[in-house]
């Protein structure tokens, strides 16, 4: 990877931008989304067939799938949310990152060494038993430090910046960034056993018991979802729709009333991941209330996304790149909509526990997070190789299908599955005996997890085009035979 | 600074700011999305005041309907084993012979005896008692190595085979060649004669037959029937644990002779309450055709 190399400013003064760090995020975005994909693909097969966690403790589903949600929540989207922050905080404050290319490059570096200890502790079994938060308290220690350093970078390039006003891209960004800082330090303490006498200075116990504990870790776990893979896109989204559709954002006034009341709301619906639990009721009412109240603010992000396109509707026939950033407001609505609905106490009594919860997350994650940022790098990567255009935009298109039939493929067969479970747990017969056992539910998903397996596998695919495309943009090939019309027609 | 301008597309003006060549739109919130909005709070509002809803120091609101999702589970709970103690309390009364005899509680054990099966036994014998290649029987074809009449089979549910429980049948084959018994060829010569056995095929003249009078005969009986009280399995027929071709049913017979595996399960009663256990005998009767 290139060291830092600082670009000239494109508004016509001479503050250096330094995309040399960005590059190294983008790159590293993409190589541990092609991991975490596959690590997921693998693990899918596995519940198909679990013959194939090849009877070894590294590679059983509950070692592996710590490194699939991890690579693909905090190493693919990381990377890509700290690497877009950077391009982006510089462009619209007009100021160079704050500690320059240096600070940049720590930061990269740290975050990258962070990565490749976690992925080898899951392996090894080390792990905090939390979802989302498996990082056992000295890695804990040395997130900090990189998201203090992160936070610095970032609010100090905005505080020196030289527009009198804050892009709204940065105001998610600075949410999510304090809000992960406070979820990471609130989930997360613990007491190390070494400190009490204990043998092992890696393992510790959570400082919270029984349903204060369960409380603690979903008011973490659903505001990482909150504030990771939905205000950090939303900021993605906020400069790469407009950018790329060239037109304004919708409206000013929505993104200021539905930035605040998801930032508001979003913080209390924890609960309704413990619905029907020891959990009390009084906390499961607000968490449901909450999410309820959650489904318009939420959709201001996918109003003001979509409408930008109005006066460029156009540009989804001819543009694949502005196809994956429709496509994924579109999945991002969906999904925000299914998430207060799942919430409503009556509907979770069936979803809960399910694979119906699998299938909503993935229709984010994979809908949503992983194509507004496949969208995106396609926008940036020539940009920051100072490419007129990406290599090929027809291998763009072919991404664009493989993977969506592979999210389609993805999100029914888990909604068919998750359904017929949550049936059949709950059917009673006549005489006051469940009519199915636990046994018989799984046999039943067999097929479906068969068909989740192959989505699984034409979106690494996907992926791997993404690749294979990017290689060639950044070698400054250009595909036979493309004419490129929005290279010349818009930047022309 | 940008200046506010008109856009020609929407015909919105926009707010004065750029960032990088962004602008935005002054354009007002959208009428459905405010009224939605709304429509969330206010519903969200009224639940609030009718659950339970909000923490005070000692307490928390109870919501006008007095909701409790405690005394709701308490309440299923209650009703589901209303429904069905009439039944359970007749069978805990009496014996197996006479539930299988009365139509309504048979009914009823077969119905609960399926779902205990499939929570407790289909991780083994397969849900429908099919049986899994190794060390798991087939409860639904017709042979038993322990007795298919209900009282055996309440025997081997409620102590289990070859486990620490001291009611629980025992029986273990000798390690003919792992001990020395019998030598590979003698070994060999048996397993041919098993096989000739097990496919009704001739066994005349075959010298495992000798082999067989002097060492299996005690156990597997004469002409390989098998034998209910010591639990050996019956070779006169074509069902073995391991499935395959006739070359491979001898490999595991001479296996098996060589240094037996055994297979071994658990004393249900040390888990499961009696009722429950007599309706699983009911059912798991009724998979083989019953005795």
């Amino acid at each position: 990877m290139s060291a830092a190399t600082a670009a000239v400013g494109t508004q016509g003064d001479a503050t250096p931008y330094y995309d040399g760090v960005v590059k190294n995020f983008v790159l590293a975005s993409v190589f541990w989304g092609i991991v975490g994909f596959l690590a997921g693909d693998f693990i899918a097969w596995q519940l198909a067939f679990p013959a194939l966690n090849l009877d070894l403790e590294w590679t059983t589903f509950g070692r592996v799938r710590p490194v699939h949600t991890n690579a693909v929540i905090f190493a693919f989207g990381g990377n890509a949310l700290i690497g877009t922050s950077f391009y982006v905080v510089q462009r619209t404050c007009r100021a160079s990152l704050f500690g320059g290319a240096g600070f940049g490059n720590f930061i990269f570096w740290t975050f990258q060494s962070l990565i490749v200890l976690a992925a080898s502790s899951y392996v090894l079994g080390g792990s905090q038993g939390r979802e989302y938060a498996e990082l056992e308290w000295w890695l804990d220690i040395y997130l900090t430090v990189i998201w203090v350093c992160y936070l610095i970078a970032f609010a100090g390039t905005i505080m020196r910046r030289k527009e009198p006003h804050i892009y709204v891209a940065n105001w998610f960004y600075l949410a999510f960034i304090l809000t992960i800082a406070m979820l990471h330090l609130g989930n997360n303490l613990a007491l190390p056993v070494v400190f009490f006498g204990g043998e092992s200075w890696w393992k510790s116990y959570s400082l919270y018991a029984g349903v204060q504990d369960a409380m603690t870790q979903w008011w973490y776990g659903h505001n990482a979802v909150g504030f990771f893979l939905t205000a950090g896109f939303l900021a993605m989204m906020y400069y790469f729709v407009p950018k790329r559709a060239e037109r304004p954002v919708y409206s000013y006034r929505l993104s200021i009333v539905h930035f605040w009341a998801l930032i508001f709301l979003y913080i209390w619906a924890g609960p309704h991941h413990l619905h029907y639990t020891a959990l009390p009721d009084w906390a499961q009412t607000l968490g449901m209330t909450f999410s309820v109240m959650l489904w318009m603010p939420s959709w201001g992000g996918m109003i003001n996304g979509l409408m930008t396109l109005s006066g460029a509707w156009d540009k989804l026939r001819t543009d694949p790149v502005m196809r994956f950033l429709v496509s994924s407001v579109a999945f991002y609505g969906m999904s925000t909509f299914e998430g207060p609905m799942m919430s409503i106490k009556a509907v979770n009594s069936l979803s809960h526990y399910t694979d119906w919860t699998v299938g909503h997350v993935h229709s984010g994650a994979l809908g949503w997070v992983a194509f507004v940022t496949f969208g995106s790098f396609y926008y940036l990567i020539p940009k920051l190789w100072g490419r007129r255009e990406l290599y090929s935009l027809k291998l763009v298109g072919l991404h664009f299908w493989v993977s969506t039939v592979g999210v389609v493929l993805y999100i029914t067969a888990m909604w068919i599955s998750g359904i017929m479970q949550g049936l059949m747990w709950r059917a009673y017969d006549s005489l006051g005996f469940l009519q199915y056992s636990f046994i018989e539910t799984v046999e039943a998903m067999h097929p479906y997890y068969i068909i989740r397996a192959v989505g699984g596998l034409l979106f690494v695919l996907g992926g791997l085009i993404m690749v294979y495309n990017m290689i060639r943009t950044i070698r400054g090939d250009v595909a036979a035979g493309e004419a490129q019309p929005m290279a010349a027609a818009a930047r022309g | 600074m940008a200046s506010m301008e008109k856009d020609s597309v929407s015909g919105q003006y926009t707010t004065g700011h750029e960032w990088d060549g962004i602008r935005e739109l002054n354009t007002p919130l959208p009428k459905w999305w405010v009224y939605v909005f709304w429509a969330c709070v206010i519903w969200s509002a009224a639940y609030m005041i009718a659950m339970p809803a909000w923490p005070g120091i000692t307490d928390y609101t109870r919501g006008v309907l007095n909701y409790s999702s405690r005394n709701e589970l308490q309440s299923d709970i209650k009703a589901q084993k209303q429904a069905r103690s009439k039944f359970e309390a007749k069978i805990a009364a009496i014996s197996v012979d006479d539930v299988v005899k009365d139509k309504d509680l048979r009914n009823f054990a077969m119905t609960g005896g399926k779902v205990l099966f499939n929570d407790n036994c289909a991780p083994c014998h397969g849900t429908g008692g099919v049986g899994a290649p190794g060390a798991y029987p087939n409860l639904a074809d017709d042979e038993w190595i322990w007795g298919g009449e209900l009282a055996d089979l309440k025997q081997t549910i409620s102590f289990g085979v070859r486990n620490t429980n001291e009611n629980s049948r025992q029986s273990e084959m000798p390690k003919f060649g792992a001990d020395g018994l019998l030598t590979a060829e003698q070994i060999n010569q048996v397993a041919d004669y098993v096989v000739a056995l097990s496919s009704k095929g001739s066994t005349a003249g075959l010298p495992g037959e000798a082999i067989f009078a002097e060492q299996c005969v005690v156990c597997h009986q004469d002409g390989g029937v098998g034998s209910k009280d010591v639990g050996s399995p019956a070779l006169n027929n074509n069902i073995w644990l391991f499935k395959g071709s006739k070359e491979q049913v001898k490999q595991l017979v001479i296996n098996q002779v060589t240094n037996p595996q055994h297979g071994s399960m658990p004393a249900w009663s040390e888990r499961l309450d009696e009722t429950s256990i007599k309706m699983l005998t009911v059912y798991v009767h009724s998979l083989g055709g019953g005795k």
